[in-house]
């Protein structure tokens, strides 16, 4: 069946459709009764479909063109001219495929773990990844940014009523401060929809703006992305939001909507306003720096496990912006793009990763109530199926050559070594935090004595949350040990961003 | 006067005639058969939207030697009014015979206020004007008091005609001045004799605009002038707040366009400075003190006056783009107003008062579908796309950056981010928190359907809001 022309039109409403269908099929406080597994299968069958039809947009995407593909354009406000505008190339399309892979295995985690209301756990979820998909396929700038703001809904719903103690203030603050980033973006929008007449991605990367003008749109772009990465001093509201959010909701967290904030630099600010990202440059890589080595040292601090990966996330996340601005640098052509693509492929490393280290914690909170790394010690004593998965995401996460953080990170690395030495050598300094924060937690709850009569009690993983973490852990080894197939999507999307970069637009 | 003069003004004149109509009917009805008066307004409410369409004016019409006009922009602002009187009507009925409130008299003083709406809407002189206005405000004060043995009722009744009564001074003495300066009302020739002599353009004229401001920022409870509203809007039965919320903000948006764009264009140098003092302080002020309130029929009168703070400042850019950006703003803010003390209404029952934010508490337990509903109408106000409330903001944004006043956009969308948390905590109560009163929603299913649909309706238009805008752009063009 070919309906190669919609596929990235199903992929955002297959699953907003699926989620509409679990609210109409609605609660019920049973969880065994036979609408509450209705409600779970349409959930599952739905994700599942539509990460089926994101393998068909792998197996039809071209990796030869840096043009866009599957694209799809329909007049939606004429009066406005707004497009309703989609279209996918080699920087999005891994990050679709990343989204579409995550939310089943959300789903699943969340299967019988949800009490309170699962319908409209799942279908926020649900409702949520169609979303996700939207923001990464729309080149209409007025479409990404309805996308872009309903997303928070969905994610505020989920931190707020299935989150922990203290999730009224986490919500509120993760909605507030991501509404304070966006606002401005929307009012740069106006401006360059002033300037061409219409939202259309491509015509604000070619209409020519002067430095005052590039500067001021960068900055905008930067609240809005450096919110969502989060960069180092707008973090805060990371920490709060991972740890009191429920597992599933952490897990999109880390894994998608973080990237959010990458993709925007890459989609938007770069190509936008190329001097004004040139002029900024060295603010970003500062900023980046200090996130891998200050983040990395309150890592290290951490009592709370959810905290310390929320703030290794942050450390990581300092690797993506980093690669991304590396480029001005970098005086030899070669190295350019090196970054640039480290950069993405740290994102969808670092989606996979991050993921499943939420997806780890989520399995000790359900049997213990508890976070906090002092409760826990000996873990591997009680469940070693579960203690084999966690080192392995671990040395994943501290960047263990082999699985899928090395490779971004080197590349990374390596693109810094050609722009300045000193950058690559604070940058390689998370080689020995990250093993330091993430391996000093394993230590502490896996192996050990049996720390205390919970502990002993605890269970193993069941089939479920084995199925879940070995189908994460399979796609951690593989990238790692084969990234060829995730960097030859996007290498020629790249080469032409660099050039496209290298065009002043003044 | 000629037939085309009737012929215009048919619609008010058969809306007055069937409010006679329902007068006298009303005297001889039994308080058990309160509900004919009900279905005798409604079918007046039909009949005179009817009536708007059967005499829809192709270009602008001007009758009645130069006072009163027809146009585009007085048809869509009417049949608007209509609709939405009709809808508080609608969502009034129930909540009025369970507090044993169901009087003739909400019926007939809610048509006589629509007529001054009409008038207003209409009018091309500045006489015509204030009689259309008064019309509107004496029936308003008589509703806000309709339930005469409430102390806060009566009070914020009292309340309201003092500082009304004071404001229609303050109007009226600006319009003498007018009237004093330029030697006519009515709008067209005000504009011509402005044109014609630059030297008008001067002090004594800009003491009447002064003054006429005022009026118009005390009709759209514009800060310094919105003392009134949120005593008003909390101390009025919930279904009088409804009324008072949605149309007669289309009243108001007529008089703004009318007085400053018809008659005083020529001034706008001058009254736009004015005019943006007061937008920006309106923004200001009641976002931030919306934050405070506990009563959510105050928080959502501090809101009103944030939302006319847009209004104003899409008014403030003199550009068409700015008057159909105000005009599309109004339309849709009234919409979801509606829809807000809509549920309002319907989570109130005999005897309680569902009025303040902490009544939502665990809505989404109670009734999900209605909590959903509600969190469309209040993402609709702060602004969250996909809803109507992002688009209105995005047309008084883009309007105001066209005329080039960056700085304002931003501190609007700033305005918009410290509005969001006081509609965020609304969701918050419903969905976060577990319901404190377990009641069964009581409601007949009419008023169910007709909630849903104004939350639906939220949604929908801001899927397709193309054709409104157009429609906006349309009729800001055709305005002079």
């Amino acid at each position: 069946m070919d309906f190669s022309q919609n596929i990235l039109s199903i992929l955002i409403w297959l699953p907003i459709a699926g989620g509409l269908l679990l609210l109409a099929i609605g609660d019920d406080n049973d969880v065994q009764s036979s609408r509450s597994m209705t409600m779970r299968i349409v959930a599952l069958g739905m994700s599942a479909l539509t990460f089926i039809v994101s393998i068909a947009l792998y197996k039809w995407f071209d990796n030869g063109t840096s043009a866009m593909q599957f694209v799809e354009r329909v007049s939606w406000i004429p009066a406005l001219d707004v497009y309703y505008y989609l279209g996918i190339d080699g920087i999005s399309a891994p990050l679709i495929l990343l989204t579409t892979f995550i939310t089943p295995l959300v789903v699943i985690a969340g299967w019988d773990s949800i009490k309170v209301r699962p319908a409209q756990y799942f279908a926020a979820f649900l409702i949520l990844e169609g979303l996700m998909i939207g923001v990464f396929a729309a080149l209409d700038g007025l479409l990404f940014y309805v996308f872009w703001e309903a997303m928070l809904v969905p994610m505020f719903l989920i931190i707020g009523v299935w989150g922990g103690a203290r999730r009224i203030y986490a919500t509120l603050k993760f909605f507030l401060y991501t509404f304070l980033g966006s606002v401005l973006m929307l009012v740069a929008f106006i401006y360059l929809y002033g300037l061409t007449g219409s939202f259309d991605l491509f015509e604000f990367m070619n209409v020519p703006l002067g430095m005052t003008a590039q500067r001021l749109i960068f900055i905008a772009f930067l609240l809005a992305f450096a919110v969502k990465v989060p960069m180092w001093p707008v973090h805060t509201w990371l920490p709060d939001a991972h740890v009191e959010a429920p597992t599933g909701g952490s897990v999109i967290l880390a894994a998608i909507m973080l990237k959010m904030g990458g993709y925007g630099f890459v989609r938007l600010s770069l190509p936008i306003v190329p001097d004004g990202s040139a002029y900024f440059a060295g603010l970003i890589i500062a900023l980046s720096l200090i996130a891998i080595v200050y983040i990395g040292f309150v890592a290290l601090m951490q009592k709370d496990m959810k905290k310390l990966i929320a703030y290794s996330s942050i450390a990581h996340m300092g690797f993506v912006t980093l690669g991304f601005f590396l480029l001005w640098s970098i005086s030899s052509g070669t190295g350019a793009g090196l970054g640039a693509t480290g950069g993405m492929v740290q994102m969808v490393s670092h989606g996979l990763i991050s993921g499943a280290m939420f997806l780890c914690v989520g399995v000790l909170y359900d049997r213990m109530h508890s976070r906090q790394i002092a409760d826990y010690g000996g873990v591997a004593n009680t469940m070693p199926k579960f203690a084999a998965f966690m080192v392995l995401f671990s040395m994943a996460n501290a960047g263990l050559p082999g699985t899928s953080g090395f490779v971004g990170e080197f590349m990374v690395i390596i693109a810094s070594f050609k722009a300045n030495f000193w950058y690559a050598f604070l940058a390689a300094t998370t080689l020995v935090l990250g093993a330091a924060y993430t391996l000093w937690m394993v230590k502490r709850v896996i192996y050990g004595e049996v720390a205390n009569d919970k502990v002993a009690d605890l269970e193993d993983l069941n089939q479920r949350e084995f199925f879940v973490l070995a189908v994460l852990a399979f796609a951690v080894l593989l990238i790692g040990l084969w990234p060829a197939p995730l960097v030859d999507m996007m290498n020629v999307t790249i080469e032409h961003l660099m050039q496209q970069i290298g065009q002043s637009k003044l | 006067m000629e037939l085309t003069d009737y012929i215009s003004a048919a619609p008010e004149m058969t809306l007055l005639g069937l409010i006679c109509v329902v007068l006298i009917a009303d005297l001889f009805v039994e308080d058990e058969r309160r509900m004919l008066t009900f279905w005798m307004s409604i079918a007046a409410l039909v009949i005179t939207g009817w009536s708007l369409l059967a005499t829809a004016p192709v270009d602008r019409v001007v009758v009645f030697s130069g006072s009163y006009v027809s146009d585009p922009l007085s048809q869509i602002l009417k049949i608007t009014a209509v609709g939405f009187v009709a809808l508080a009507f609608l969502y009034a009925r129930d909540y009025l015979r369970a507090n044993g409130l169901h009087k003739g008299e909400f019926y007939t003083l809610g048509l006589f206020g629509l007529l001054g709406m009409m008038i207003m809407i209409s009018a091309n002189s500045l006489l015509t004007m204030y009689l259309g206005l008064e019309t509107l405000a004496l029936s308003l004060y008589a509703l806000v008091a309709i339930d005469r043995d409430n102390a806060t009722s009566a009070e914020s009744a009292m309340k309201y005609f003092v500082l009304g009564a004071i404001a229609s001074g303050a109007l009226l003495y600006g319009i003498s001045w007018i009237y004093g300066v330029t030697g006519t009302l009515k709008f067209e020739e005000i504009a011509t004799a402005i044109a014609a002599d630059p030297g008008l353009n001067s002090l004594p004229l800009w003491f009447g605009l002064a003054f006429v401001i005022v009026g118009i920022a005390f009709k759209f409870g514009a800060v310094p002038f919105h003392m009134w509203l949120p005593d008003v809007y909390q101390g009025a039965r919930t279904p009088v707040t409804l009324y008072l919320a949605s149309a007669p903000k289309l009243a108001a948006l007529a008089l703004t366009l009318r007085i400053l764009v018809d008659g005083l264009g020529g001034l706008h140098d001058v009254w736009s400075d004015m005019i943006m003092v007061v937008a920006v302080l309106s923004l200001l002020v009641g976002n931030v003190i919306a934050i405070a309130q506990t009563n959510i029929k105050r928080m959502l009168g501090y809101s009103t006056i944030a939302h006319v703070g847009f209004i104003l400042l899409a008014v403030f850019c003199g550009t068409d783009k700015g008057y159909a950006a105000a005009l599309f703003y109004t339309l849709t803010y009234i919409v979801a107003a509606a829809g807000a003390f809509g549920i309002v209404i319907l989570l109130s029952r005999r005897g309680f008062e569902a009025d303040n934010i902490s009544d939502f508490k665990g809505l989404n337990a109670r009734s999900p579908w209605f909590a959903l509903m509600m969190m469309f109408l209040m993402l609709s106000f702060t602004g969250v796309p996909p809803f109507i409330g992002f688009f209105g903001k995005l047309n008084v944004i883009d309007a105001v950056l066209s005329s080039g006043y960056t700085g304002l956009a931003i501190l609007m969308v700033l305005a918009a981010v410290v509005g969001a948390f006081y509609y965020l905590r609304v969701i918050w109560y419903m969905y976060f928190e577990p319901a404190e009163d377990q009641a069964v929603l009581q409601a007949s299913p009419d008023t169910r359907l007709l909630l849903s649909a104004n939350g639906v309706a939220v949604l929908a238009l801001g899927i397709v809001p193309g054709w409104l805008w157009a429609l906006c752009t349309q009729i800001a063009l055709s305005m002079r």
